[in-house]
Formats: structure tokens, C-alpha cells, sequence
């Protein structure tokens, strides 16, 4: 039990007929970056805003570092640091007396939170825009004002649901990177909600895929993709030049390899899928057979692949 | 020699303001330099320190400031006149300041009825639903603050908002008396002034009470402003009209008996009263007219024998305990609606 920071048990919420989250199981480890993917309305603010106590569960409980968050909200919020989607600040104040203003809620005494709010501002790269009021942050910089806002209590968990939207692609660069290396150096979990594959694939350890309130998949990307891709997990790429291929030959040429299952040919492209990795392999064969080989990659599935397989061509999984 | 010394109250009023203020905006609390205060006062202090720097708020400060100081004007230009009138209320000679008009400027009651619901509605109407708008809201209930601080830390802001504006001004208006007339006013003026004041203040919590409701309830500022602004329109022009109405509906006949004219006159007064603005006017004129000694009609056996004489404080609080009541329980009452539907409310971001 110590060794997890979320745990949910059969976490439901029901509004009227519609059930948002169906019985949600989850425990996501100490120091983890927990991807949570899915597509909008899946369910995925729901739940975040009954790990913190904001909405009361229709069944099942919700438990953050040991803490009922339905029962003891304060205590939870104390711990956990939450980014909402499109954060708001007072635009009238600026963005240091903005982080003065939660770091007073949550009673840091003033001369610490200067310093604290220093420092994070230094952090999230805002110092020269400190003074400035927040009504003319850029949507980048209210982000990463955001970011120092729920680090400010010091937290033990943070929450961000969505935080990239609406960001740059430069921007979300360097706010994952900030994330990953505070989740490292600090040993802070950090659940990510996300819809962006590449995002929560290039930060997280571990993603769950959500979708109409279940839980369908958990993993690692790697894990998943060999989950949902059973029998040919790994796909081979390949392009082959010289005067007498045909898809006829390839297919003699490679099928007898083990492992081997099937064979795609498209204008000098190859596809093969294959149990294993069977990269090294083929590239032998095909270069002790004459021909010349042009390239030769292995593709591994993405994120991108799960989620088309889920979402675009999944109406088979309902 | 008037126009000076309007300008030295106006200055004095200025600078009591300003240090006010700035005391609520220091970035401490001087009583403990190290120590957090405890997260409900953040919140109230911030409240506190948003109405004082809006605009919104200066002007509102501007009209009611301007708007009290004519009636006084008013008042003290005209309390000559009735200053030579000898009669019972000579005593409190003082009050006058509150009460007369010379028929130009309304008396300053009856601005502080008129322009106290205004007061409440602008510092209210935007509490929740604004915050919910810039996303701070649920960025601030993610804090480890339980969910009705922030009503109430709005509420409380709000209130000593008004609270020290309406003293503020009322002292002002004493400070004005002073000079211009020269005659202090004794201790029982000073109370009834004090009381009328408090009045005032739970007159416009009221007004505000109502306009955090709407605030709660409706998702734009906008909604919640006209909403407020139309209840205040109601009681003011509407609801009179309609009670006339019935009146004159239902008036009995020339020739009905004294009972039936009693009662009817009963109806009208419980109807009438049920205004937070009349109950206002009626409490507050008592208080300052301690020679209006009784709210309902009076029979002659009850008049008979009665020494024509003012009353002491407090009978007057008593004869108006039932008025103060309403207006106590009509804020409660909106208060209560407003943390209700404020607890089950579900906020999701923007």
C-alpha cells in the first residue's frame, strides 16, 4: 500500500443514465509518470476530479498516497498538486503574485513562499516575466505558470489534465521535458491526461487507454502494442532493388524463415510481419541472395497504431 | 466658506479611505509577521484588496460619496428653516442631518435605500461565476481550503467592503454636521447614527447575499447583474404598483366598520412589508425619528392620555426589532441558497 500514490477501486460516477467512469481499477506507483489516454469525454477529468475530492464517486472509492480523497479532500489536497485544463490566473495580478496567492492558501508562511516562487519561476523559465500581469502571458507561459503553481505546496503528486492544449509544438517539447526531469529529480508521480499519442508516449512509463469510462488497455507502450497485436507484434520494412523481383520471389526468398507470417509488397516496399525480431535475419538472407538491399527498418508500434486500432477501427472491441 | 469646508471632508474622507485600504492590502497581517494566516483570511484579504483597486468600485464609491454629500448639502442648507420650529424633536436636532429634504435632493436615507441595493448588487453579482470563467476557480478549489471558504470568504470580503464605506460615509456626514453646525451630538444621536448604520449594512447584505445567488446560479456575469437588477427594479417600482392594485381593489366601502378598515389597512402595511426596502425605510426612520412611536395605526383609546414625546433608543429598536428581523432572515435565506447550490455544484474547468 505504501508503494502506491493512486489507488482506484471500482471507481464509478453515474450522471442520471449515463455512466462517465464504470468501475475503474488503477494503482499507479510511487515516482510513476501514468499516462492517461483517451479520447474527449472518455471519462478522464471525471476522474481526476474524484481523485481530488472535487466530485463524490456514485460507488467505489479513490485513494491518493493512503488518503480517502471523498472523505478527507483537504488532506488530499494537500498533497496533490492539480493543472487544469486551460488554466486560469488573475489576470490583473501578476504572475508572482499568483503563486504568492496559492502558496498563502496552502499556509506557506511568506518568506518561504518568496522563495519558492523564486525559484520556480526560475525554473519554468518565467523570471523575466514575473512582474508582468498574467493578462499578457502568452497561453505557452500560462501553462508553465501553471506548472509552478501546483509545485509551489511541494506536492507529492500532480495532476495535469490536458496541460499541453493550445501549446506550440516547441512548447510542449520543453513542458514535457520539464516534467519528466521534475518527476525524476523530485520523485513526484505524475498523471498525465492526455488525447496526443507522441506526448504521453514520449513521457510516461506506463499509459492506460480510457475510453467511455473503462479502462481497456494498461501498459507500457511496448507492452501494449504486444498485447494488442498478438501473433506479428514486430513489422519489418524493407526495400529491395535489382532486375528480377517480384512479390513471388520475396515471398520464396523469406517465408521459409521462421517466424516469418506474412509477406505486403507495394512499388519496391516491403512489409513483413514476424513473431520475433527477425530484422537481422532477413537482412542476411536477402543480401546472400544477390539482391541489393536499399533499406531496412523495423518498425515498432507507436502509440498512434494502438490508438487507431482502438479508436478508428475498434468498433469491434465495444 | 461652505464650498471649504466640503473640501476638507471630501479630503478627510479621501485619506480615512485610503489608509483603510492600504491596511488591507499590506501584505501582512501586522499581529503575525512570520506565522501563515489561515487560508479563509488570504482569501477574505484578497477579496478585500480586488473590490478596492476595480473600477468598478471607485465608481460606485464616486456616485454614492457625490450623491450623500449633495443631500447633506441639502439638508444643511434647510436646517435653519426647521431649526426655528420649536418642537419635541428639537433634542435631537442632530438627526436631522439623515432625514430632511427640501424636496430637491432626496435625504440621505432615502439614497442610502435607493443606492445600497445598487452597492450590493456590483459587489456580488460576478463572485463565483467570473472566477469560474477565468478557470481560477477550479485552479483555487484544488487548494486544501474546504469548498464554502470561498463563499463565505467572498461574502465576509464584500461585507467590510460596505461596512466601511457606509461608516466611512456616515462619520463623514457627522464630521460635516459638526463643523457647519457647531452643536455636537450627544451620546443617544451617536447610537441611533451607529444603529441606522449597521442597518444599512445588513440592508446591503441583503442586496449582496441575493447577487452571490444569482452569481452561483447563472454562468455569465451578465445574467446575474439583470437578474439582480430586475428584483431590485421589481421591489422598487413594480411590487408597490401591484399592491396599489389590490388596494384599490379591495378597499372597503365608505360605510364599513372600523374593523374592517383596520384590517384592511393591516393587509396593505403586512403586504408592503414584506419589501427588504421598506423594511429598511421603516426600521431606519424610527431609528432616527425618536419621535415616531408606533409602525401600525393607533386607535384614540391608545392615544388617549399619551404624552406627545420622543423615545428613548431603545424603544425605538424595540418598535423596529420585527423589521431588522426580515431583513436579517431575507439575507440568510439567500445566504443559505447560494451555499447550497454552491456546495453541489459541480466545477470542471472554464
Amino acid at each position: 500500500m505504501a508503494d502506491w500514490s493512486i489507488e482506484l477501486a471500482d471507481l464509478t460516477k453515474r450522471y442520471g443514465n449515463f455512466t462517465a467512469v464504470d468501475h475503474l481499477n488503477l494503482t499507479i506507483g510511487k515516482g510513476e509518470v501514468f499516462g492517461l489516454l483517451g479520447p474527449n469525454g472518455a471519462g478522464k477529468s471525471t476522474t481526476i476530479l474524484m481523485l481530488l475530492g472535487l466530485t463524490e464517486p456514485s460507488s467505489g472509492s479513490a485513494h491518493v498516497c493512503g488518503i480517502n480523497s471523498t472523505s478527507h479532500p483537504i488532506e488530499v489536497k494537500r498533497k496533490v498538486g492539480y493543472l487544469p485544463e486551460d488554466v486560469g490566473f488573475y489576470d490583473d495580478r501578476t504572475g508572482f503574485e499568483n503563486l504568492m496567492y496559492t502558496a498563502r492558501l496552502n499556509s506557506i508562511a511568506d518568506k518561504e513562499a518568496r522563495q519558492r516562487a523564486e525559484k520556480l519561476l526560475m525554473r519554468v523559465g518565467l523570471t523575466d516575466e514575473k512582474g508582468k500581469k498574467t493578462a499578457a502571458y502568452s497561453r505557452g507561459m500560462r501553462q508553465r505558470l501553471g506548472l509552478a503553481d501546483v509545485l509551489i505546496k511541494n506536492p507529492e503528486v500532480i495532476i495535469l489534465d490536458e496541460p499541453t492544449s493550445g501549446i506550440d509544438p516547441t512548447g510542449v517539447k520543453e513542458f514535457l521535458d520539464l516534467i519528466v526531469t521534475l518527476s525524476k529529480e523530485e520523485g513526484i508521480t505524475v498523471l498525465f491526461s492526455s488525447h496526443h499519442l507522441h506526448q504521453v508516449q514520449q513521457v510516461c512509463d506506463r499509459v492506460g487507454l480510457f475510453v467511455n469510462g473503462r479502462l481497456i488497455a494498461e501498459g507500457d507502450v511496448r507492452t501494449l502494442a504486444g498485447k494488442l497485436f498478438t501473433g506479428s507484434p514486430y513489422l519489418v520494412e524493407a526495400g529491395i532493388a535489382g532486375s528480377n523481383i517480384s512479390p513471388e520471389w520475396v515471398s520464396a526468398l523469406v517465408m521459409p524463415m521462421k517466424g516469418i507470417e506474412s509477406v505486403h509488397s507495394g512499388n519496391n516496399h516491403w512489409e513483413i510481419a514476424c513473431s520475433y525480431d527477425a530484422t537481422a535475419d532477413i537482412a542476411r538472407r536477402i543480401v546472400e541472395s544477390g539482391a541489393s538491399l536499399t533499406y531496412l527498418r523495423r518498425k515498432e508500434y507507436g502509440l498512434d497504431d494502438i490508438y487507431y486500432r482502438y479508436f478508428e477501427g475498434g468498433n469491434d472491441h465495444e | 466658506m461652505d464650498s471649504m469646508t466640503f473640501t476638507i471632508a471630501t479630503l478627510k474622507e479621501a485619506m480615512t479611505m485610503n489608509s483603510i485600504f492600504k491596511y488591507f492590502h499590506q501584505d501582512r497581517h501586522p499581529l503575525s509577521k512570520d506565522a501563515a494566516s489561515h487560508p479563509f483570511w488570504v482569501i477574505v484579504k484578497k477579496e478585500i484588496s480586488d473590490h478596492a483597486h476595480s473600477w468598478r468600485f471607485i465608481f460606485l464609491i464616486a456616485i454614492i460619496a457625490l450623491t450623500c454629500f449633495s443631500s447633506v448639502y441639502t439638508a444643511i442648507a434647510n436646517i435653519e428653516k426647521i431649526a426655528g420650529a420649536e418642537d419635541s424633536e428639537d433634542a435631537f436636532f442632530f438627526l436631522k442631518l439623515f432625514t430632511i429634504s427640501d424636496g430637491t435632493m432626496p435625504s440621505y436615507l432615502v439614497l442610502i435605500s435607493f443606492l445600497g441595493p445598487l452597492l450590493g448588487i456590483s459587489l456580488g453579482f460576478d463572485a463565483i461565476n467570473s472566477e469560474q470563467n477565468r478557470g481560477t476557480l477550479s485552479r483555487i478549489l484544488s487548494q486544501p481550503i474546504h469548498r464554502d471558504s470561498i463563499l463565505n470568504a467572498k461574502f465576509i470580503g464584500s461585507l467590510t467592503v460596505i461596512g466601511t464605506l457606509l461608516f466611512a460615509l456616515g462619520f463623514v456626514v457627522i464630521g460635516i454636521g459638526l463643523i457647519v453646525i457647531g452643536i455636537p451630538p450627544t451620546a443617544e444621536e451617536f447610537l441611533r447614527i451607529v444603529s441606522f448604520l449597521l442597518l444599512g449594512i445588513i440592508y446591503v447584505a441583503f442586496w449582496l447575499n441575493l447577487s452571490i445567488l444569482f452569481s452561483v446560479r447563472f454562468r455569465q456575469p451578465a445574467t446575474s447583474a439583470l437578474s439582480g437588477i430586475s428584483v431590485w427594479l421589481f421591489f422598487i417600482l413594480f411590487y408597490p404598483m401591484i399592491i396599489n392594485l389590490i388596494a384599490k381593489m379591495i378597499e372597503p366601502s365608505a360605510t364599513a366598520s372600523l374593523q374592517q378598515i383596520t384590517n384592511y389597512n393591516k393587509l396593505i402595511t403586512g403586504l408592503m412589508g414584506v419589501l427588504p426596502n421598506d423594511l429598511f425605510s421603516v426600521a431606519s426612520t424610527t431609528l432616527l425619528r425618536p419621535s415616531v412611536r408606533s409602525l401600525g395605526a393607533l386607535s384614540t383609546e391608545q392615544l388617549y392620555g399619551a404624552i406627545a414625546g420622543p423615545l428613548p433608543l431603545s424603544q425605538s429598536i424595540m418598535l423596529v426589532w420585527a423589521q431588522v428581523t426580515g431583513l436579517i432572515a431575507a439575507t440568510v435565506i439567500c445566504f443559505i441558497l447560494s451555499y447550497t447550490a454552491f456546495m453541489r455544484k459541480e466545477i470542471r474547468s472554464r
